[in-house]
């Protein structure tokens, strides 16, 4: 049964298309057949982050109005043959989207996929809640932030009753994952711990990405994290959220940066 | 400063975390539905303006939300000449 996964969180700029591509990637590397897709409509950047922008021809919009076929928009991943990417229109706005078109989209690659992972904009507008939709699954991603962590909870509230799942009078799975932690500065009060944030959105925790100079390395190249550098702290704390999702009970740990000697005593600017 | 300062560093995450379980508390009570301090003012100033004329520049209202008890101020500015409406 494929599951559709949408990655949200009201807020921009927290890490909404950076967990797409990763959690997308992590899923193909798990063996799953995988489609991520970009409903920024508009501000298209996933084809970006996953290194595929030049290789864009029909997009999200095409298909949804019946302009091209599914398989001709989809641009199949050069590293891992079971992950595709459905990229957003960069020149339209997001009311080319109709909901009878996104449903009917969303459709077609269920039958084709095991996993398709939505990338959701920020707001809360109709780019958004045409995102959720259809999700079996909600990646709620947050910042140890005052602004995150409130837009987060109205998110939430949108997604018990928004969603078809919702309307349907059934539950839709809600996971949060905690991204650009920094687990030193929550140590010394200058940070929303993982338990606060917790505490306050009261979902269950899928991951904790420890803020980290890979995730950057990684977008410049185009590349996900997890497939740029498996071994890295992000890269693992992805790898680890993605096996929850694949359904294994195992706890959450908070990866950490391997450090040297310089770095450790003079922090990360050394490095 | 002192030295000391450096070590003592004021720890803001509790705050955060008070301000943002005050903040949702009140979002999540609304869920949908129009705020109750929103409605009461325009309530009340409909009510004031069936008797005299106010003017909408000069209503100042402030709103304060605590965890266990809010308070609603309004202060209408009445005209030196108070002139009851004729109905």
């Amino acid at each position: 049964m494929a599951k559709v996964l949408v990655v949200t969180s009201g807020k921009g700029g927290v890490g909404k298309t950076t967990s797409a591509a990763a959690i997308g990637a992590a899923l193909a590397q798990a063996g799953q057949n995988v489609a991520v897709v970009d409903f920024d409509v508009g501000l298209r950047n996933l084809d970006l982050i996953m290194g595929a922008e030049r290789r864009v021809v029909y997009d999200l919009v095409n298909v949804v109005q019946g302009d091209a076929k599914l398989a001709q928009a989809l641009i199949r991943d050069k590293r891992v043959d079971t992950l595709s990417l459905l990229p957003a229109s960069q020149t339209r706005d997001k009311d080319a989207l109709t909901p009878e078109g996104v449903e009917r989209v969303i459709g077609e690659l269920r039958e084709k996929f095991d996993w398709v992972v939505c990338d959701s904009p920020a707001g809360i507008e109709r780019g958004a809640t045409l995102a959720m939709r259809h999700a079996d699954v909600a990646v709620v991603v947050t910042n140890p932030e005052v602004s995150s962590v409130r837009d987060s909870d109205r998110i939430i509230g949108m997604l018990d009753s928004k969603t078809a799942r919702a309307e349907a009078g059934e539950r839709i799975d809600k996971h949060l994952l905690l991204t650009r932690y920094d687990a030193g500065r929550a140590a010394r009060g200058e940070m929303l711990k993982v338990e606060d944030v917790l505490e306050i959105l009261a979902i269950p925790l899928l991951g904790i990405i420890p803020d980290s100079e890979d995730v950057l390395r990684a977008s410049n190249l185009g590349c996900p994290v997890t497939l740029h550098n498996p071994l890295s702290a992000p890269a693992r704390a992805y790898a680890e959220a993605v096996r929850r999702l694949l359904g294994e009970a195992i706890e959450v740990t908070m990866p950490m940066e391997r450090k040297g000697l310089m770095s450790r005593l003079f922090g990360r600017k050394v490095a | 400063m002192s030295i000391f300062s450096f070590f003592a560093r004021p720890r803001s995450a509790p705050v955060a975390r008070e301000r943002l379980q005050l903040l949702l508390a009140h979002e999540r009570a609304l869920n949908g539905r129009s705020d109750l301090a929103a409605i009461l003012q325009e309530e009340i100033l409909a009510v004031i303006a069936r008797h005299i004329a106010i003017d909408r520049d000069k209503v100042n209202v402030k709103l304060d939300r605590g965890s266990s008890v809010s308070t609603l101020e309004i202060d209408i500015e009445m005209p030196a000449s108070v002139t009851p409406l004729k109905n």
